[in-house]
Order: structure tokens, then C-alpha cells, then sequence
């Protein structure tokens, strides 16, 4: 008897389903009030939802739409200014604009965090919007380079000498309000992403992944490449918009430095590990990495074996062992995590359910080749 | 401005424009073999810049035996990403290969940062390269003036290897075609080899050249240089040698000029590069020199 896989009822998948959200809510409202965990934890948990939110929004680009696009770096710096310089109190403005003073007209302009935030999506989308115009035309490679250039220009804008009283060039932002409780962040980061899952189920969705398999097939059935394209990236940028407007709320201090192409890399190697055109494994890969890169903070640290240090242990080989974790991905694992597919219930009973028939028939599992590759297509769905 | 300041400026601007080309060849090549940008050489021109600190201020090596040390150790550098990195990769779709691409140049700007320290490094003196020569009222040290002559000889070479030779005859055959290539014979592995041992001496030349008049080698020195060199391919043509050229002099005398004729621009003359990129893909994208190529379905 060979083994055949099984789909639970509809009402088992919602049970199922409302007490992973319930018991994520739990999760977080203890973190929060310090039952388990310390402020250390919440602060990667913290970065780990708003990369999670970033991740996704470049996914859809990347990964749903099939368009190489390495500006995510750049839109969310204009998200996270946006937020920086219409949140810092008014009474604090001195402090922080202490060498060239904040330009008159937004002195005294204070808005709370909600609108800045959306306002900061929203001008990052019209940055988007403006250069998706010349630079969607272009094929993949170039529109990489594009991209990248354009997320460079908007750093070197927020550091330029004529900008200091709005952006306060070099020095950066400081006193930045910062969240006063993990729901923020947790709850607007899901919000985002549930949008951004509504966008891919819809038939806007099913027009990027046919610009995604074929662009002269998908146009040739009537899809509007340019529309679908610019209306991708735009959302995209809003969403890293809003992702870096968190993002400033959570470091509370932020400058033009934290937005260089390296944020993007780190953001593709979200994606990349996660699956290019997966939404779960995005989210999955954002917490992996966030804990992870934590966790590889022991190998900056110095080390002695007696009296001896370990000469190999010093800071700097944290990152490269992250960038080598890069390449082994992109080598040897390319599908990722969860490759295109989205996490299910349904996934995984199958998965657990063929672990157990392994198990009771260890003797029908020895055509090894062909039992593995049922697997992926069993764990994966 | 003034006749001694043009050409001041004018020097200064071929000048790095010829370091500018020696990098974009290096791109151009290897796009128009591989159809990839490969995102590394900027980083591959920041090692070089190291290996050269390492083999004068700390093997002591006279210059001359310097630069060929930094050759060779530049070229096996190459030839080990082409072989670690892309090679595997040769069948996987394209997106990949340029994520490996990335992936490899994140790689080495953090192995820099490990294995050197994030601090600037001061660059050496390289024999009479830094003397300051006189004419008038212009000054410049003789690395300046050497520079574009390098260049230039460099691009004859080339010229003359692409065109004249059997390795240059099969490069072009990869380039046009890569699986016709393969079936009339060609060992495809081989020129790619030697495309990226090209590109790599001629990064490892211009990072001399380079860093010379500049102070200082960081981890993330090769990042603006590479991105603009790569322009720069694109502006001339990508795939085309003397494009390549012709577009690396470009950059460099018009970012040198814009930061001399405004100098409150300075901060945007990195943004500069890629507006002139948007507007070429715009109204020219096969770029000055290129062929015009069909899309195939």
C-alpha cells in the first residue's frame, strides 16, 4: 500500500487557524508584559515583524511579480524620515536640529505616529510611482542596477547639504517617540501583510505570476504589463514605506548610513531563504534570520581557550558567516524554505502523517530517490 | 573658471575616466558572455586595492614585483568566485545566478570588513607613481598622467586579442551564441575563464592606478566605483569593448566637471551616474557604441 495524502474538513483548518492566531496574540501579550522573555527578546521580535512586513512587500515584487527591483533600502528610508521628523515632540526639535535649525515651516508640525507613518508609505509609493515610469521599461538586469542607483540617490538627497533643516543631513534623527507596547508593530505588520496576501489572491495577483512565468505570454492574454508592473512596485514601496516608518519608531534614532544597499542584500536574503513568491516562508525566514543573526552574535565576540585567545573570534565574522549562509542558500537550496508554496495545515498533517507511515513501513521507503521527492511535494503543499 | 583650471580638471577627469574603463571592460566582458552583471567586480577592485597594502607596506615587495603580486593574487581571486559562484549556476535562471552574483559581493565587503578592519587603510606609495609633476600652473602626480596611456594600451590589446586571435575569435562565438558555441566546439568553461582572468587583471591594474592619487582603501570602496563602472558599460554598450571605454571616459570627466562647475552638487555627483543611466536605457538603450539586438521569444 503505498501512501496517499489526506485533506483535513474546512472547520478543523479555521479551529486550527484561529488558535495559531490566538495563541500568537497570547505569545506577544506575554512578551510584552515580561512574563516570558526579557526586552532583549522583544526587541527581536520587534525587528523580526517589521522585516517580516518588509520582506513581503519586496517579495511581491521580486518574487510574485518576477521583476528584479533592489530599491526596497531606499523607500524605506523615506518612510522612516517621514516618520522621524513629523514625530520627534516639538520641545525636543532644538535638541535634535542642534547644529543647523529644522526649516520654519515644519517646525511646529507634529503628527501623530498613524498619519506620519501612512504619510511616509504614501510618499514613498509616489517616489516609486515617479520612477517606476522610465525605469519598469527596462529588462531585468539593468532594472536591478536602476533600482539600486535610485535607492542611492534618495540616501544621498537625505544627506545633502540642503536638506539639513528638513532631515538633518549627516547627523540624523534622534528622539524618535518608539513604541509603547509590541502589539504596534506585531498588529500593523499583519495588517500590512493580510493586505498585501488579499492583493496576491485577487485577479491583480494571478496577473503578476502570469507576468512572473512569461512576460510575451501574459501580454499576448491581454495583461497590461506596464500597469501591472508599476501598480506592483508602487504597492511594494508603500508597504516598505510603512515597514520603515516602523522601523524608525524601533531604533528611535536612525541616519542616512542605515539605509545602504547591504539593508537591501539582507532583505533579498529574507526572501531568497524564505522563497522567492512565498508570503509564509517571507515571515518564516524573517524570524529565522532575526534570531539567527543574534544568535551568530557569539561569534564576534572574543573567545579564549585558557589564557589564549582564539584569534579567529572578532567582530566582523558574524556577517560573514551570515553572507556565506547567503550563498550556500542560493547555491544549494534555491527553492528556500517553502519555495513558492504558502504554509498549510493540510501541509503539514501530510508532512507528519508521511513521517509516521516512514516510520510503520520502514521497508517501503527503500527506493530512497523516489521517496524523496514525494516528500518535497508533500511538505511543500 | 579659468584655462589652468580646465584643464586641471580635464586631467583629473581622463584620468579617472581611464581607471573608470579598465573596471567597466571587466563588466562588459562578462555580460556579454555570461548575460550577467557581475555585482562582485566593484568588490574584486576593493581586494586589489588591499592586496596592494599588503604587498608593499607589509611583504615590502618593490613595486614593480607589487604589481604583478597584485595581478595574480587578483586574478585567482576571480577565477575562484567564477568557479565557487557562477559555475554551478550556469542552467539556473537568471535571477539566480545575479542573486549569487550579489550574494558574492556582500560576501567580500564583509570579509574585507573581518579581515581588515572597517578603518580606512592608507594606501602605499608606489615608487615614483605619486611625484608631483609641474607644467605651468597645473599640477598632478605622474599616476595621473600615466593612467589614461595604461588605459589606452590596454584597449589596443584587447582590441587586437578580440579580433585577431583564435581565444578572441571563440569569445565573440560565446558571446553571440553561447549554445552554438558549445556544439561547434567550443570549451565554453575555458573562455570564461579567460574572460574573468581579463576582467579581473584589468580591475587589479585600475585599482592601482585608482587608489594611488586617493588616500584611502575601506571595505566599501569598490561599491560606488563598481556601480558607476557599470554604467558606464551600459553607456557605451554592453558587450562592447571600446563602449565601454568611451563610456568609463564619460563618467569621469563629467562627474569630475559637475562637481567642479557646482560644487553644491557634490553630494548628488553618485546620483548623477544613474540619472545619466535612466536617460540612455531611455532614449538609447543599447547604448553608444552597442548593436541593436532583436528579442528573441
Amino acid at each position: 500500500m503505498g501512501y496517499t495524502k489526506k485533506t483535513l474538513n474546512k472547520s478543523t483548518k479555521m479551529i486550527l487557524t484561529v488558535l495559531l492566531i490566538l495563541a500568537s496574540l497570547a505569545l506577544v501579550y506575554m512578551l510584552d508584559k515580561g512574563i516570558i522573555g526579557t526586552s532583549y527578546t522583544v526587541r527581536i521580535v520587534r525587528i523580526a515583524v517589521i522585516y517580516a512586513l518588509i520582506g513581503v512587500s519586496m517579495n511581491l515584487v521580486n518574487g510574485f511579480t518576477g521583476v528584479f527591483s533592489l530599491g526596497q533600502a531606499g523607500f524605506m528610508a523615506i518612510g522612516a524620515y517621514s516618520v522621524g521628523i513629523f514625530t520627534i515632540p516639538i520641545e525636543s526639535r532644538a535638541n535634535v536640529y542642534y547644529l543647523i535649525p529644522i526649516s520654519e515651516k515644519i517646525a511646529n508640525f507634529e503628527l501623530p505616529f498613524g498619519v506620519a507613518l501612512i504619510m511616509g508609505g504614501l510618499l514613498a509609493a509616489g517616489f516609486a510611482a515617479l520612477i517606476g515610469a522610465p525605469v519598469l521599461k527596462l529588462k531585468s538586469d539593468y532594472l536591478a542596477i536602476a533600482t539600486l542607483g535610485f535607492s542611492e540617490i534618495i540616501r544621498a538627497i537625505i544627506a545633502n547639504d540642503q536638506m539639513w533643516p528638513v532631515t538633518n543631513g549627516s547627523l540624523g534623527l534622534k528622539s524618535i517617540p518608539g513604541f509603547e507596547s509590541l502589539f504596534t508593530p506585531v498588529l500593523i505588520s499583519a495588517g500590512c501583510i493580510a493586505l498585501i496576501v488579499l492583493l496576491i489572491n485577487s485577479s491583480y495577483g494571478r496577473a503578476f505570476k502570469a507576468i512572473r512565468e512569461d512576460e510575451i505570454a501574459a501580454e499576448a492574454m491581454g495583461i497590461n504589463l506596464f500597469k501591472h508592473k508599476e501598480m506592483s512596485f508602487v504597492i511594494s514601496a508603500f508597504f516598505a514605506g510603512i515597514g520603515g516608518g516602523l522601523l524608525a519608531c524601533h531604533l528611535t534614532a536612525i541616519d542616512s548610513n542605515q539605509f545602504k544597499i547591504a539593508v537591501t542584500y539582507e532583505l533579498l536574503l529574507i526572501i531568497v531563504l524564505g522563497g522567492l513568491g512565498s508570503v509564509t516562508g517571507t515571515v518564516i525566514s524573517a524570524f529565522v534570520i532575526s534570531f539567527g543573526k543574534e544568535l551568530l552574535r557569539w561569534f564576534d565576540a572574543s573567545h579564549y581557550i585558557g589564557a589564549w585567545q582564539i584569534p579567529i573570534f572578532r567582530p566582523g565574522l558574524r556577517m560573514v558567516i551570515f553572507s556565506l549562509l547567503l550563498m550556500a542558500v542560493v547555491l544549494f537550496w534555491s527553492r528556500g524554505l517553502m519555495g513558492r508554496k504558502e504554509f498549510s495545515w493540510d501541509g503539514i498533517y501530510n508532512f507528519f502523517r508521511k513521517i509516521s507511515w516512514r516510520i510503520k513501513n520502514p521497508s517501503k521507503g527503500g527506493n530512497r530517490s523516489a521517496g524523496k521527492k514525494k516528500e518535497v511535494n508533500a511538505d511543500a503543499e | 573658471m579659468d584655462a589652468s583650471t580646465f584643464l586641471q580638471n580635464c586631467i583629473t577627469g581622463i584620468s579617472l575616466g581611464s581607471a573608470y574603463a579598465l573596471i567597466a571592460i571587466g563588466y562588459t566582458m562578462v555580460y556579454g558572455i555570461l548575460r550577467l552583471i557581475n555585482f562582485a567586480h566593484g568588490d574584486i577592485f576593493m581586494m586589489a586595492g588591499y592586496f596592494t597594502i599588503f604587498a608593499i607596506a607589509n611583504f615590502r615587495m618593490p613595486w614593480y614585483l607589487a604589481i604583478v603580486f597584485v595581478i595574480v593574487a587578483t586574478v585567482l581571486l576571480g577565477v575562484a568566485i567564477e568557479k565557487a559562484a557562477y559555475k554551478p549556476l550556469r542552467d539556473a535562471p537568471r535571477m539566480s545566478i545575479m542573486i549569487s552574483a550579489i550574494g558574492v559581493s556582500f560576501l567580500l565587503e564583509n570579509s574585507a570588513t573581518y579581515l581588515f578592519t572597517g578603518l580606512p587603510r592608507a594606501f602605499p606609495q608606489l615608487g615614483f607613481m605619486q611625484k608631483v609633476l609641474k607644467f605651468g600652473d597645473i599640477s598632478a602626480p605622474i599616476v595621473t598622467f600615466i593612467t589614461p596611456v595604461v588605459t589606452i594600451v590596454m584597449l589596443i590589446a584587447l582590441i587586437y586579442l578580440v579580433n585577431h586571435t583564435k581565444t578572441g575569435m571563440a569569445m565573440r562565438a560565446v558571446s553571440k551564441d553561447f549554445e552554438a558555441a558549445k556544439l561547434m566546439g567550443i570549451e565554453i568553461n575555458r573562455i570564461i575563464t579567460v574572460t574573468f582572468v581579463i576582467g579581473c587583471s584589468l580591475a587589479a591594474i585600475s585599482a592601482i592606478l585608482y587608489f594611488s592619487p586617493r588616500p584611502m582603501v575601506y571595505p566599501f570602496s569598490g561599491l560606488m566605483p563598481g556601480l558607476k563602472c557599470f554604467v558606464a558599460a551600459v553607456l557605451g554598450g554592453i558587450g562592447n569593448i571600446p563602449g565601454a571605454v568611451v563610456g568609463g571616459f564619460l563618467i569621469g570627466i563629467a562627474e569630475t566637471f559637475l562637481v567642479a562647475l557646482f560644487p553644491s552638487m557634490t553630494g548628488y555627483s553618485d546620483a548623477f551616474t544613474f540619472v545619466l543611466l535612466i536617460v540612455m536605457l531611455l532614449f538609447r538603450p543599447t547604448g553608444l557604441l552597442g548593436e541593436k539586438i532583436a528579442e528573441k521569444v
